[in-house]
């Protein structure tokens, strides 16, 4: 390591001020600091904090956490496939057929993003940021398996761009910028990451009765076929009456995530593990967390509460586990840039998200799915939510001011 | 329950700015802070819902085919509805006047930071288009006056939320040429991202 250390330092000054490639010192910089400390320190003068965290320690706590949730995303996409062809298969070879589809998503997107941060990063002269580690991880895991890859380009090149980088680079943005790529691609390109485009099928024929549908999906057509003459518990019957794969979407099943979904998305279980990771290490908010989960399942109980067709009566708890609502909550809300700041601020934020969530679900047929677009909505609000939380605080201690 | 419904779908699902884009000029220039973004607000709902059932009244009663049959049957056939955009301009007009001197009396602090955007208000396009989508709907007197207010409301909470969001932004560091105007449309444009939640809701 002390040689390629020696080598790295050897090429500094050609890329310092007045050096050759002056203008790349950047890419020079994020190299070095990526493997080893730099030769630069704060000057020993005045007051210093000292802290091992930093935000390339961060994020990388980030990348380990959401690690449960890939690893299972790959066995599960494997899973699926031999599932829907009606065929058994070890637990390696499901997750090599996995490994196989979801690298090739994953790198594409860290060159896409790393592209476009490279190139501000020079022409801006501002340091490569760090941040893209986790959204270059967030994308794939909210993919489904069988995205064309070039979309996958498309997106995240839209996303680091028009979210991140116009604002100036990470810890600027305003929208969640790996959700920002998922809704570019849900708006521009519906047809390849909505419908039946969960499982990767390789063109091979399916079992009987095969269909590609979540759990989300089912439960809005029973609610459309019923309509207001619904019997209660239709939806959870439905969920339970799978013909091609008998207890796919039984509670537990959905609690551990072997159903069809975006790769990283569909274990609850996993989300929770990343959950422990990010609480334990005080990176991400578990006020966010819990509020977000506490929201969805207030909401869901009120609209059990006053129940007409047979999504409205789907019990409460079954919000928690179907769709993104978990992975959103543990990974998309926290995100401290886009977050709400202030401690009461994250309680009302949170707890909106799992609300709007709840409610697209029920309410609004053209979308089978509510977190993103809840927390992109909830993105959007939390500098005011932030404001007022302020202002508050403000007339509070005024009141009790004597002067 | 009809009301409440046609509230909600005004204020979120049908909302001026991000689903109609209307009342974009003011929007854009007196959202920097936000007490004066919510002063303009309130003005705005103050006159949306003034102005709205005002204009019905005019609608119904002079200028509709056969409206003004309510003064004489041989008015049956008369049809005013060629002078609706005049009338209502002048109503507008009319309302906003009377909001200007109010806050200038009222809330002096607030009518030197509105400035020109306060007598502008009567050239708003949400204004105006919200009287315009009434004269279209088959909307009784009440619902038009729900209309108007929650039309305001969903304009309001959308200039506070930019609002909020640009007081944050002095902090980001946006290339030189997008300064100001140009990264405030990009933003306006990722809200609406964020607005698609409510595209589709049926109430």
């Amino acid at each position: 390591m002390n040689f390629l250390h020696h080598l790295l330092e050897k090429q500094r000054p050609l890329f310092e001020k007045g050096g050759k490639f002056e203008r790349f010192y950047y890419v020079f910089e994020a190299a070095e600091t990526f493997m080893f400390t730099p030769p630069s320190t704060t000057p020993a003068r005045g007051t210093q904090i000292r802290d091992a965290i930093d935000l390339k320690r961060m994020m990388i706590t980030v990348v380990v956490a959401m690690l449960p949730c890939l690893i299972y995303g790959m066995w599960n996409a494997g899973h699926q496939h031999y599932l829907a062809i009606g065929r058994e298969a070890d637990f390696m070879t499901k997750f090599m057929l996995g490994l196989k589809h979801t690298l090739p998503i994953i790198l594409v997107a860290y060159a896409a993003g790393g592209l476009v941060e490279v190139v501000f990063a020079v022409m801006r002269k501002h340091p490569i940021n760090e941040g893209f580690l986790v959204t270059g991880m967030l994308i794939p895991l909210v993919m489904p398996i069988t995205i064309p890859l070039w979309q996958v380009a498309v997106a995240t090149i839209f996303a680091v761009l028009v979210a991140k980088e116009v604002f100036g680079g990470t810890g600027m943005n305003i929208l969640n910028v790996a959700l920002t790529a998922r809704a570019f691609l849900y708006f521009a390109y519906p047809t390849d990451i909505s419908g039946s485009v969960w499982t990767l099928l390789d063109g091979a024929s399916t079992v009987d009765g095969y269909s590609g549908e979540t759990a989300l999906a089912i439960i809005a057509e029973t609610s459309t076929a019923q309509g207001s003459g619904f019997t209660p518990g239709a939806a959870v019957a439905a969920l339970n009456s799978i013909s091609w794969a008998p207890g796919l979407f039984s509670f537990e099943n959905l609690f551990l995530g072997a159903i069809p979904g975006s790769i990283g998305e569909t274990s609850t279980l996993m989300c929770l593990i990343g959950a422990a990771i990010l609480i334990a290490t005080g990176v991400g908010s578990w006020k966010i967390i819990v509020s977000v989960f506490t929201g969805a399942y207030i909401t869901g109980l009120l609209v059990n509460a006053v129940a007409v067709n047979a999504y409205m009566d789907l019990p409460a708890h079954y919000h928690l586990v179907i769709g993104g609502l978990a992975f959103g909550a543990v990974f998309m809300a926290t995100d401290p840039v886009s977050a709400a700041h202030t401690e009461t601020g994250k309680w009302i934020y949170g707890f909106f998200i799992g609300f709007f969530t709840v409610i697209i679900r029920v309410f609004n047929p053209a979308y089978p799915e509510g977190i993103m677009l809840a927390i992109l909505l909830m993105n959007v609000f939390a500098p005011l939510i932030d404001y007022y939380v302020v202002q508050a605080n403000k007339n509070r201690r005024l009141s009790r001011a004597t002067v | 329950m009809e009301l409440i419904s046609l509230g909600v779908r005004s204020i979120f699902i049908d909302n001026m700015i991000f689903a109609y884009f209307l009342g974009m000029c003011s929007y854009l220039a007196v959202s920097k802070k936000v007490p004066t973004a919510l002063g303009l607000g309130l003005a705005v709902i103050f006159v949306l819902t003034t102005t709205v059932p005002l204009n019905w009244l005019i609608v119904n009663y002079l200028l509709k085919p056969g409206a003004l049959s309510w003064i004489s049957p041989q008015f049956a056939e008369v049809d005013l509805s060629f002078l609706s955009f005049i009338v209502f301009i002048a109503v507008i007009a009319g309302f906003v006047q009377l909001t200007e001197m109010a806050v200038e009396k009222f809330a002096p602090a607030l009518y030197g930071a509105l400035g020109i955007f306060l007598p502008l208000i009567a050239v708003n396009c949400s204004i105006l288009g919200a009287s315009l989508f009434m004269q279209g709907r088959p909307y009784s007197l009440i619902e038009a006056g729900v209309y108007g207010f929650s039309s305001g409301i969903g304009w309001l909470i959308a200039i506070v939320a930019l609002a909020a969001i640009r007081e944050k932004l002095r902090y980001s560091n946006v290339p030189k040429p997008l300064k100001g105007l140009g990264i405030t449309f990009i933003l306006v444009g990722l809200m609406s991202l964020g607005f698609l939640s409510f595209m589709g809701i049926t109430l």
